[in-house]
């Protein structure tokens, strides 16, 4: 390799590195180079956020899923002129309160890890945890409910996706619990360390969207099956 | 390397071409009204593709001869492109494009955004694993009613005709398509189990048949002859095999043929397919 | 040689033992190894498949003694039944188009690549990636059951091609192999979506989270922006698939009529009268296209852009010249990626849709060959002027570029819906699709190959039998794929087992002998590939860290790289990704570490290594 040699023009130098991503937790944001303490937290930090990016990509593709299935569920709807709704089973209606309700308890249990009251967080978590589980045990309840009257899956397009439509939600839901004891777990010892405390922030932010994400659907998924004429 | 490269790029670039110009192997000779204009539109895209190919070869062996790494230049050219320039070439690239794509909804838009004219010659087409179904409505020009519950394969109903529709008295149904020349035809289009497709070559036609719709299109032929018919979408096994054909005929021919029964149309039919011959290759 | 560094944070430790290190890997070199070394085994038998086809065209009625032997049931007498010709078109199809086209360029090469180009130790997960290799490869065990489930059918899967339209696909009994082949296609398919959108995933929260310092967006390599979009296209397309596959295995088994409609007569049995046809009733079969479109579309433009990514950094690379328009590239990438959602409907021109949607659909579909156009004349412009060095990586990187256009220009045609209805199902489609996704998009993973072997194994892969494995290929292909749009012209309709029943087809029997030659040839050439590839491994000229004077960050490290890709000093970057013939550099490249262009002395003339893997050697 040439080296420099005296008398040349001017050396070049290339652009400072400050053209760092400009996205919140890109490499590059605070700490180029100084490494304070300041420097070191957002650089956990912004290597944290890739649990919240992460999240938000994951939501866009279920998001996707369930956009095709609408997409089936309407151009079913008027492909023929077999569409005959179910009455919805009453305790849907417990269901959708039962979620609505673990979704604030989460969001209470979010806020307060993020206070580092540590107990106060477990007993909201646990509190979520449960009515999730009811959650689930409801739905179940609704469909043995429309067994007994004899719709079943195939029984007509409108009961099809209902099935289809609670049972992937279901799905999602039943991941969304294993996420809040992976976040129980995780969230045992007490944390002192920088790294591993924005990482359990960021974890926290990001199940806790992923639950808020199952309220928001179940309740579209709800509305879409009871009410869309 | 760089040389060798070009040179073959090239070779194979005329070779390309030059298969388009072999007569036999081209499109077979139209029969249809909107052929004329279709054939058109193929043949002025077809130019703009073989240019583009062209010139895009030729440019690419010309830049690989051309810069190979010599000792006369000890650097390339540093440049991170021209923004000019990219502006001309999308600019020119989209109006050619999209122009190309204006101009190719003319055809489309004069057989599939109106109905057939009124008077057109019917036949409803059933398609079904592996045969075609052609149900003629006779001299009345009402079809007779059909009922999947009728259908009966091995008695010979291929179709579901409900034999007490005074209707259907006058229908016949054939596995081979006779249309008049030189009138408008219309076809409704069904299928009994899975998806499948009509297709003449000559015709510069195809449409899917989809079980569950009554698919309705029309066109013109205008010579008469008979022509190979083959079934133009995956629909089992046999596939290969669902093979018929179309007998253009004259007005008179025609209206001779559908008036007779069912029994006779059946011999009328093994005549006519007798006396007339495919086509001569290209 | 590089500027300042940064330290990292340790994520996690370099693994010890076999298992950790090489099979349950979180490594994403070793998980980039693994998705390749599944698409070269999947390439082997998406490629037998398609020869047995081609010998079944072109020689009909032949007794072949070894398929008698093998398959019994489905070439009885050594003569392949109809049923079995079509189950290897669907296989060939859907192993090619998801276990190749799918996994080696984004799962493959991008996993290996895409941390280190941007400056990272690994994936922002490495334990999702784990999965997505392993989730890919169920699915692609199960594809293989498939082929053994079948076997009571005499077939080697099921037979409805692999867009798999209802309701051929939807009806169990509609046709040998729609059983249980039928449910194991759509299951692996399923598991497939899955694993590629943990990928997805795991792509694009690497590429927003985790560059390093200096590297922004605007400096990525192409092969960066090509992974991420990418894997933005996966992310929204594969759940659409999955959504379908849902609904069609639904039908096939829990009795829902989501694709079926009423009325339907299959073996001399009408649906609901019989417990062998259940009824079905009110279902549209055009919905399943629109589903599998709408995944289809956007999948091919998967298929194609790590190509194209690949292309232009191996062009520029090669031809010691900046990329000619990068900006234009990157936006072409994105106009590519975000109009693919919106042409699907040139799939269904016919199918009974609107005329008016078909009508749209086709001017959209237009208007992607331009940025399409765009690419094309930017590697034109990259070469112009330049040095080129004919490494086997360029040559195929020059051959893709050849081959796109060969493939991509024909869109012209086919997107229009009047053309279409002449060359719809013929063998016209199959051209243009086999010379953009089975050829150039395969060329831009043999340059890949070429390029970063010696990245990922410490040695470079030996360039005379590259250049031949080239010049064969090159050729063959060309040989085998544009005859067939005279195939299509004249009128071969796709998907027939044999075309003996059709006068008009018999003028082209030359045509389909001479392509199932030079398809064999071709084929055979691959044995040069896979032996120069296996054999470079372990006996192959021990290569540098920088053996082709790159510029980007993956050569600023060992020959493999460390397990956390930098030893422990992530790289800073200061410029641009393709900085090569700066005028008055001392070197032909600038690496983007390069805090300072290093000027030449004046009078020195040195240029610095050949950067051909040979000090000093020119071609």
């Amino acid at each position: 390799m040439a080296t420099t040699v005296t008398g040349t023009k001017t050396i070049k130098k290339g652009k400072s590195p400050v053209g760092g991503p400009r996205f919140p937790g890109g490499n590059g944001g605070g700490s180029r180079g100084r490494n304070g303490h300041n420097g070191d937290m957002s650089h956990f930090e912004s290597s944290a956020n890739r649990y919240r990016i992460g999240m938000w990509v994951a939501l866009a593709a279920i998001l996707m899923m369930f956009t095709a299935l609408t997409s089936a569920y309407i151009v079913r709807a008027a492909s023929s002129n077999d569409w005959r709704p179910i009455a919805m089973p009453q305790i849907l209606l417990l269901s959708t309160a039962l979620i609505v309700a673990s979704s604030g308890t989460l969001e209470l249990a979010r806020r307060k890890l993020k206070e580092a009251f540590e107990v106060s967080f477990n007993r909201w978590l646990l509190m979520t945890t449960a009515l999730g589980v009811a959650f689930v045990g409801s739905q179940l309840l609704a469909w043995r409910q429309l067994v007994r009257q004899g719709v079943y899956v195939g029984s007509n397009p409108h009961s099809s996706f209902f099935y289809l439509l609670t049972a992937t939600h279901g799905v999602h839901l039943l991941g969304g619990l294993i996420a809040l004891t992976y976040l129980r777990l995780r969230t045992r010892r007490t944390e002192r360390d920088g790294q591993a405390l924005a990482k359990r922030h960021a974890v926290a932010d990001a199940v806790t969207l992923y639950w808020h994400f199952m309220d928001g659907l179940w309740i579209y998924l709800f509305l879409l099956l009871f009410f869309w004429r | 390397m760089g040389r060798a490269l070009a040179v073959i790029i090239w070779i194979l670039t005329l070779l390309s071409v030059s298969l388009f110009f072999i007569d036999k192997w081209w499109f077979p000779t139209a029969i249809s009204s909107h052929a004329a204009a279709l054939d058109r539109q193929f043949l002025i895209t077809i130019i703009v593709v073989g240019l583009a190919f062209t010139a895009a070869q030729v440019g690419l062996g010309y830049m690989v001869w051309k810069y190979r790494e010599d000792a006369d230049r000890s650097r390339a050219t540093y440049t991170h492109g021209s923004s000019k320039l990219e502006v001309i070439w999308t600019v020119v690239t989209a109006i050619i494009f999209i122009g190309l794509a204006v101009m190719g909804q003319s055809v489309w838009a004069s057989l599939r955004f109106n109905d057939a004219p009124p008077g057109s010659y019917q036949v409803e087409v059933v398609a079904q694993q592996f045969q075609w179904n052609f149900h003629y409505p006779g001299t009345d020009r009402v079809f007779g009613r059909t009922d999947p519950n009728l259908i009966d394969d091995s008695g010979l109903n291929f179709i579901g005709l409900d034999e007490a529709d005074p209707n259907a008295k006058d229908d016949a149904v054939h596995t081979v398509l006779a249309i008049p020349s030189g009138r408008p035809v219309e076809l409704l289009l069904r299928s009994k189990d899975v998806i499948h497709n009509i297709w003449v070559p000559q015709l510069r036609f195809k449409q899917d048949l989809v079980p569950g719709m009554v698919i309705r299109v029309h066109f013109t032929a205008n010579t008469p002859g008979k022509y190979e018919l083959a079934c133009a979408e995956l629909c089992g096994q046999l596939h290969f095999q669902m093979k018929s054909y179309l007998l253009v005929l004259p007005d008179d021919e025609l209206g001779a043929l559908t008036a007779l029964p069912q029994d006779q149309f059946q011999t009328r039919m093994t005549e006519l397919l007798a006396k007339y011959k495919l086509p001569a290759q290209n | 040689m590089s500027g300042e560094t940064h330290e990292a944070v340790h994520r996690h430790p370099a693994p010890t033992g076999f298992i950790r290190k090489y099979i349950f890997s979180l490594d994403h070199k070793v998980i980039g190894i693994q998705y390749i070394m599944l698409a070269l085994v999947a390439v082997l038998v998406g490629m037998t498949m398609s020869v047995l086809m081609r010998m079944n065209l072109s020689w009909p009625g032949t007794n072949w003694p070894i398929l008698g032997t093998l398959f019994p049931g489905g070439a009885p007498d050594g003569m392949m039944t109809p049923e079995f010709y079509l189950s290897l078109v669907t296989m060939h199809g859907t192993i090619m188009v998801f276990f190749v086209l799918t996994t080696a360029p984004q799962g493959g090469f991008g996993n290996y690549f895409l941390p280190i180009q941007i400056g990272a130790e690994d994936m922002a997960f490495p334990v999702l990636n784990m999965l997505s290799f392993w989730v890919t490869l169920v699915g692609f065990i199960v594809i293989l059951a498939a082929i053994f489930f079948s076997g009571a059918d005499s077939t080697v899967g099921p037979i409805g091609g692999w867009t798999g339209y209802a309701p051929l696909s939807a009806l169990p009994n509609a046709g040998p192999g729609q059983g249980m082949g039928m449910n194991l296609w759509i299951i692996s398919i399923a598991i497939f979506c899955v694993g590629s959108l943990l990928g997805a995933l795991n792509f694009i929260t690497t590429l927003l989270n985790m560059r390093t310092r200096g590297m922004s967006l605007m400096r990525m390599p192409l092969t960066c922006w090509a992974w991420f979009t990418t894997a933005v296209l996966a992310l929204l397309s594969f759940p659409v698939l999955l959504g379908g596959g849902i609904l069609l295995l639904l039908d096939r088994l829990a009795g829902t009529s989501f694709f079926i409609p009423g009325g339907l007569y299959l073996s001399g049995i009408l649906s609901g009268t019989d417990e062998r046809f259940p009824l079905h009733t009110g279902g549209s079969p055009i919905l399943w296209q629109h589903l599998f479109w709408f995944f289809g579309h956007p999948e091919v433009y998967i298929a194609i852009l790590p190509g194209m990514g690949a292309t232009s950094h191996i062009l520029s690379t090669f031809a010691r010249k900046p990329v000619f328009g990068y900006r234009a590239m990157v936006f072409a990438i994105f106009a590519i990626g975000l109009l693919g959602f919106f042409v699907w409907g040139h799939h269904m021109f016919i199918s009974g849709m609107s005329p008016y949607s078909a009508m749209t659909f086709s001017i959209l579909t237009l208007s992607i060959g331009v940025p399409s156009a765009v690419k094309t004349f930017n590697w034109l412009g990259t070469l112009w002027g330049a040095r080129i060095r004919f490494t086997t990586a360029m040559l195929f990187a020059i051959g893709f570029v050849s081959l796109f256009v060969a493939g991509g220009i024909t869109g012209l045609v086919l997107g229009q819906t009047s053309l279409d209805l002449p060359m719809h199902d013929t063998y016209f489609v199959t051209a243009h699709f086999h010379l953009v996704m089975g050829v150039a998009s395969i060329f831009g993973m043999f340059a890949a190959t070429y390029f970063w072997f010696p990245k990922m194994f410490g040695r470079l892969m030996n360039e005379s039998l590259g250049k031949f494995h080239f010049w064969i290929t090159f050729i063959g292909v060309y040989c085998i794929f544009v005859p067939m749009h005279t195939m299509g012209i004249v009128g071969m309709p796709r998907r027939f087992a044999q075309f003996t029943e059709y006068e008009y087809l018999k003028t082209l029997h030359p045509l389909v002998v001479f392509v199932s030659i030079a398809a064999i040839a071709t084929v055979l050439a691959q044995i040069v590939f896979y032996f120069n590839l296996l054999w470079s491994i372990f006996k192959g000229k021990r290569a540098g860290e920088n053996p082709w004077d790159a510029t980007t960050l993956e050569w600023t490290t060992a020959s493999p790289p460390p397990h956390d890709n930098f030893a422990g000093h992530l790289p800073v970057v200061y410029r641009g990704p393709y900085e090569f013939a700066v005028p008055g550099a001392a070197n032909d490249f600038v690496m983007q570490t390069e805090p300072e262009v290093i000027l030449q002395a004046v009078g020195s003339g040195r240029e610095g290594t050949s950067g051909n893997g040979h000090d000093g050697h020119r071609h």
